[in-house]
């Protein structure tokens, strides 16, 4: 008897950890994403140049590279988290800009942004309410990514407008794959730090939205 | 795009590889191996992604 009490209280212990971290992470998510939408609307408003967005997106990698893992055990990680996702909102702005000039772009921004939130809904919702292990996917989710990376630093130079349509395509079904990931680490105790968890699922909801407004843009253009 | 700009992206996008390298190394070596059912459960919300991103596109044709 003793030991099933043991037993029980050890896994309500694990519940309530597993249910404080997605808890945590969708709220700083959501705090994340606003604070992002905001420097996005700030950069819109100063209507900054479009190499803004390379220069923002390099430097706020930077820091997710070096400085990130070095905070995130601490709440010093919550102004780094802050500082990332405002500087990708911030060169977000920039692109935004770009294609709300172009023919329908209003269109394909919105769509991009609604679309965007109707597959991290519904795959999150889906990772979340199946409770299965989808940890099994992440030898296929990082042998992409450095294949995409290759085809990324491969089109820095050639341009070729079919194979950024390409990437953009796999970038959606890797950061797809990659929600029902982080989602499942976060349930099954994969994932216990929510800062981390955070900045995982913020950066595939910036890609597939980028990667959206890239294929809708080529689609939807007039030429 | 200025030849600058394309030196630093091409640089960061090696460095990214370098520092992705480990860890995709690491996942598919170590990473838990699917089982029965595992892949068809992950392909379903996948297929759906693929088919709402070609409706999302003729809405915009």
């Amino acid at each position: 008897m003793n030991t099933l009490d043991r037993a029980v209280g050890r896994s309500t212990e694990t519940t309530f950890a597993t249910n404080k971290v997605i808890k945590n992470t969708y709220l700083l998510l959501s705090a994340t994403l606003v604070f992002s939408g905001m420097m996005a609307l700030l950069s819109l408003y100063l209507a900054v140049p479009v190499w803004t967005y390379t220069v923002s997106v390099i430097v706020a990698m930077l820091m997710g590279i070096f400085v990130l893992p070095r905070t995130a055990d601490s709440s010093a990680g919550l102004g780094v988290i802050f500082a990332i996702t405002g500087l990708m909102g911030f060169g977000l702005g920039a692109v935004i800009s770009m294609y709300l000039n172009m023919p329908n772009g209003p269109q394909t921004v919105g769509l991009a942004l609604g679309g965007t939130g109707v597959i991290f809904l519904g795959l999150s919702g889906y990772a979340l309410s199946s409770r299965r292990d989808f940890s099994f996917m992440g030898g296929f989710i990082f042998a992409g990514m450095l294949v995409m990376m290759v085809a990324v630093l491969a089109n820095i130079f050639l341009q070729i407008p079919a194979l950024q349509l390409a990437i953009a395509s796999g970038f959606i079904l890797l950061m797809s794959g990659f929600i029902l990931f982080q989602t499942s680490q976060m349930v099954h105790g994969g994932e216990t730090n929510y800062i981390h968890a955070t900045y995982g699922l913020y950066l595939s909801i910036f890609n597939i939205f980028i990667s959206l407004l890239q294929i809708l843009g080529i689609f939807g253009g007039d030429d | 795009m200025n030849i600058w700009l394309q030196i630093a992206s091409a640089a960061f996008v090696g460095l990214l590889l370098f520092f992705l390298y480990p860890a995709a190394k690491h996942w598919m070596q170590n990473g838990p191996k699917a089982k029965k059912g595992d892949w068809q459960a992950a392909a379903i919300p996948l297929l759906l992604v693929v088919g709402f991103v070609i409706l999302l596109i003729a809405m915009v044709r």
